[in-house]
């Protein structure tokens, strides 16, 4: 066994891929780390508080695990729908009753969707009763709160797909709701946000880009700015 | 060797560099702006395949007397109160625009959303709605058709005689 990690490890491909030993020494057990690129946001020092299970809650993580559930889940539910006003609610019933796995996909990303909502606000009650947004982590606080705004942003554009009574209606009172922007900006924004002045064919397309491309770019570059920062502020 | 003195030209104000910055910073941000302008442009769309506003709604006749008729696809109800007198009532709820409904048993139209009652003539009764639904104007064409213009709101002494 040993002789056949060691010849493989001496494999020139190997070394190629890890540029530094065996984790075996305090020095290459540092080097494991600093070489890796997902592992490299580490902070050189954890404080014995910040790694205790009753002070974070792990609930930034736990958010972050969910993320990923969702994009993994959501992209593949991706490959059945159809973002169309005469395709939608049956591709939709089709993931639920005819593709294998299907009603499992949809209902782990419709059951994280909600537990990220969830985890995410208590995250922020946490962040905010450990009194962690103080000087100088105040910036951090703020692209948190941004990435809350995209959680939510992500579940109410979510919630349009299934092309369903409580999705057109839940539309219908969100983006009219938006109308009362004052100075006449409410009517434009809501014009931008349906393509339109009803719930309708545009809607769905332009939720539907927002749900599954924009909003998730914005989250995953806000996520890494607050995991770098987390990090060098001697968080987990 | 001796150190020339005063080689270092007094700082102009305004120099050269300081110029060929704020070139180069204008036209990213010019170039910027238009972006954005024309990307907002690019999201607002010229042309919605909307039905459109005015409509013809079919003969007086179809409407019997004291009836309340609803159009799902305009969002609009053709009320005929008594012989030949029409209107034309938005459908439309002025809380967060869901559709109302016509209860003929207690003879009000109501919100299946939040609850807001209104009239027949779209009087607000209870409920949230800000607002009683706006009447629209009401016409008959050369053939004797009913027209409704959602783009003209009328008062509700807005009649239609026929």
């Amino acid at each position: 066994m040993k002789t056949v990690v060691k010849s493989l490890t001496e494999t020139r491909v190997w070394r190629s891929m890890f540029r530094h030993g065996l984790p075996l020494s305090n020095r290459t057990r540092a080097e494991a780390i600093f070489y890796n690129f997902f592992l490299h946001l580490h902070p050189t020092k954890v404080r014995k508080r910040s790694v205790n299970i009753t002070y974070t809650w792990g609930l930034g993580g736990l958010s972050a695990g969910l993320f990923v559930i969702l994009v993994i889940t959501g992209g593949l539910l991706m490959f059945y729908y159809r973002p169309s006003v005469a395709q939608a609610y049956n591709d939709m019933k089709d993931l639920q009753f005819v593709v294998s796995s299907g009603q499992f996909l949809r209902n782990m990303h419709r059951w994280g969707a909600h537990a990220m909502v969830a985890i995410v606000f208590l995250h922020m009650l946490r962040v905010f009763y450990t009194g962690a947004y103080r000087p100088p982590k105040e910036f951090n606080w703020v692209v948190g709160v941004v990435l809350f705004v995209i959680t939510i942003l992500l579940s109410y554009t979510g919630y349009l797909l299934p092309w369903d009574q409580l999705a057109y209606w839940g539309i219908s009172v969100g983006t009219n709701m938006v109308r009362a922007v004052p100075f006449g900006l409410g009517e434009k924004i809501s014009y931008l946000l349906l393509g339109g002045h009803t719930v309708g064919e545009n809607a769905l397309v332009r939720f539907y880009v927002l749900h599954c491309f924009f909003l998730p770019v914005c989250a995953v570059v806000l996520m890494g700015i607050h995991f770098w920062r987390v990090r060098k502020d001697g968080g987990v | 060797m001796e150190k020339p003195e005063n080689t270092k030209p007094a700082t102009p104000s305004f120099s050269r560099r300081h110029f060929l910055e704020l070139l180069g910073l204008g036209a990213i941000g010019t170039t910027a702006l238009g972006g954005l302008v024309l990307s907002g442009e690019y999201l607002s769309p010229n042309v919605v395949k909307e039905p459109p506003t005015r409509f013809k709604i079919g003969m007086p006749e179809d409407y019997p007397p004291g009836s309340v008729t609803k159009d799902n696809e305009q969002r609009v109800f053709i009320v005929r109160a008594k012989e030949g007198y029409f209107f034309a009532l938005s459908a439309v709820c002025t809380h967060l625009g869901c559709i109302v409904n016509w209860k003929a048993d207690d003879g009000i139209v109501a919100c299946p959303c939040h609850g807001s009652k209104f009239d027949r003539e779209g009087n607000v009764i209870a409920g949230p709605a800000p607002r009683p639904l706006p009447h629209f104007a009401m016409s008959l064409d050369e053939q004797g058709v009913l027209v409704v213009d959602k783009s003209v709101i009328v008062g509700e002494d807005s009649i239609l005689k026929v």
